[in-house]
């Protein structure tokens, strides 16, 4: 009779906690509609993903056609953005490197968000020594400065797009796990888990099920914001001749063969540099936004 | 404090040795044999493997993981494979560079952010506010290595008022050190302005306004002492990004310091250089992280870190 009880009052705890997290989620469209910010940046970040699509139609010239004899020009009627060293067509070039630029982004996130998160979840759920082991070995990926970690992986994979993906993405790992694993550790706390443990939930349910989708406003705010660090990195990377390789049309790489070029055509370096600051810029935006509207203690 | 700085130092130690461990199993990875790489394309089979015994290649990976702590304790960090050089000697050429770099880059970053930031704080959603804070955001969106193109290409080859690129007068260090300090710059002047806003609604500074005070001695002897103390923890953190930005901003100044050693060494697949390079950077971003704790404590006594 007791135990009926007790499992009537966990089933309507956990509906009634299913029907705030919907809620939640409403609250947070009308709140991110509101925040000019996150628009702004959204349609930013629209721009680009429509860029990526419509590249092909959108580019007046093949992106990889060599013609020697309209090397370097200038912005012109014909060529919007000018051509490079090798007469190529600027614009058609950077049509197609969007592509290049939010697939490391986006590739990059995901990976070290899969693991951070993975890593976060256990060891905030389970504590104890899984928690000190855990959280020990993020202690020293994090004492790796900014793209050193990524440079040394980079120095053993050699250099690759792939592999600064994955290198920007293994830095990007310790950041989402600590943040997964904080939230985690408040979630698994709380009441109604208490309630589904006792319904007969084992840990894998708990943990994906019910701890997941309650730590997700931290990972998505996270996860914007990384995207803007991690489009930044790959750039970076590619500009020091450790990512794309030419003939690629990566931004990063752009810029780095423009600076040759800076005193004779200066617009080589511009406009690659123009693209990933207005996307970087649309991420943070739209990430500040997200932070606002899904995580007000993080607001600065 | 002794007591909270021993505590800290005990700390440092497992990471430490959690850094060197990483350092020494990425390079693990690292396709080839170091044996043949070390002896030429030509070498003999059998140069080959004295050379594999020589440098305790044959061992199990523990006792090679140990005998490469053993030689960092003694100061070896082994020899570049490109001119047999020491690794440390290379280091502690290029080293004062990119501290040299990072220093006047971090002055960039706390002097121009925390004077942006309380422009911004003290009329907030004026017009110089809303300026300073567009400001900033583009900030943090320019890549590094753009905006010391765009420096570049205005100061030194338009206006022609500093040189281009090298390091040899104090005319070198502005742009790199703009170039890398910008970015901390415009974090440091959001962070400073939410902290300082935080401050400024407080009791305590309209009890100071109340007893009539000068606005001039309420900001900066009241409230800024208290809104710096989170400021602080992140120009600590920023530090970190500037480290691995020197990577980048040395290989567009044609600097020659740690970072640029560490991608020449990639480049040239240099193991020993690259291990080298990125250990030392990462150690002295421990003990920065370390000293920025300290300070933190120092600011803010009545917080207990332990």
């Amino acid at each position: 009779m007791t135990k009926s009880i007790a499992i009537e009052e966990a089933t309507e705890l956990v509906s009634i906690r299913r029907k705030l997290r919907k809620e939640k989620r409403q609250l947070f469209f009308r709140t991110i509609g509101q925040n000019k910010a996150a628009v702004v940046g959204g349609f930013i970040i629209l721009f680009y993903l429509s860029l990526t699509i419509l590249a092909p139609v959108l580019a007046p010239f093949d992106p990889f056609e060599i013609e020697l004899e309209d090397k370097l020009q200038g912005p012109s009627t014909e060529h919007w953005m000018g051509t490079d060293d090798k007469g190529r067509d600027i614009l058609s070039r950077i049509l197609y490197g969007s592509r290049l630029s939010l697939a490391v982004g986006f590739s990059s996130v995901l990976f070290g968000a899969f693991f951070g998160i993975l890593l976060g979840l256990i060891a905030g759920y389970y504590g104890k020594w899984v928690d000190t082991i855990i959280s020990r070995s993020l202690d020293v990926m994090l004492a790796f400065p900014g793209i050193l970690l990524a440079l040394a992986i980079i120095s053993a994979l050699g250099p690759s797009l792939i592999n600064v993906t994955i290198a920007v993405g293994v830095f990007s790992i310790p950041l989402f796990a600590r943040i997964v694993r904080g939230s985690t550790m408040e979630v698994k706390n709380l009441e109604y888990i208490d309630a589904i443990r006792t319904l007969g939930a084992n840990d894998f349910i708990i943990i994906f099920r019910h701890i997941f989708p309650n730590i997700l406003s931290p990972i998505i705010v996270q996860g914007s914001l990384r995207l803007a660090t991690a489009i930044l990195s790959a750039a970076g990377l590619s500009f020091l001749g450790l990512g794309a390789q030419p003939p690629s049309p990566e931004w990063g790489a752009m810029l780095s063969s423009g600076r040759d070029f800076l005193f004779t055509a200066p617009y080589m370096a511009i406009f690659p540099g123009i693209m990933i600051s207005v996307l970087v810029l649309g991420f943070n935006l739209f990430g500040d936004g997200l932070r606002d509207a899904l995580d007000p203690r993080m607001k600065k | 404090m002794l007591l909270f700085i021993l505590k800290r130092l005990a700390q440092v130690v497992p990471v430490i040795f959690g850094v060197t461990l990483v350092v020494f199993l990425i390079m693990q990875m690292v396709p080839g044999d170091p044996a043949i790489i070390m002896a030429g394309e030509g070498a003999s089979t059998e140069t080959v493997e004295q050379l594999r015994e020589d440098l305790g290649l044959n061992e199990p990976l523990h006792v090679q993981y140990f005998s490469y702590i053993g030689n960092i304790l003694q100061g070896s960090l082994g020899n570049s494979l490109k001119n047999n050089q020491p690794v440390l000697d290379e280091i502690l050429i290029r080293l004062p560079i990119t501290m040299e770099l990072a220093f006047f880059s971090i002055l960039i970053t706390i002097v121009l952010g925390l004077t942006a930031g309380i422009i911004s704080a003290v009329k907030p959603y004026s017009v110089s506010d809303i300026s300073v804070m567009v400001v900033a955001l583009l900030g943090i969106s320019l890549p590094s290595f753009w905006l010391g193109l765009l420096l570049m290409y205005t100061f030194s080859i338009k206006l022609q008022w500093l040189p281009v690129a090298g390091w040899d007068s104090f005319a070198h260090i502005i742009l790199p050190a703009i170039t890398l300090g910008a970015g901390g710059a415009a974090i440091v002047a959001r962070m400073t302005r939410s902290s300082m806003l935080e401050v400024i609604g407080q009791d305590y500074v309209r009890t100071a306004r109340a007893k009539g005070l000068k606005e001039h001695t309420i900001i900066y002897k009241h409230a800024l002492r208290n809104a710096l103390i989170p400021v602080i923890t992140v120009v600590g953190l920023q530090f970190g990004s500037l480290l691995g930005g020197t990577v980048i901003v040395e290989s567009v100044f044609a600097i020659n310091g740690l970072g640029r050693m560490i991608v020449d060494a990639i480049r040239t697949r240099d193991i020993p250089m690259v291990q080298g390079g990125v250990l030392v950077a990462s150690l002295v971003f421990v003990f920065v992280n370390l000293l920025v704790d300290v300070m933190y404590k120092v600011f803010n006594k009545r917080i207990d870190l332990n």
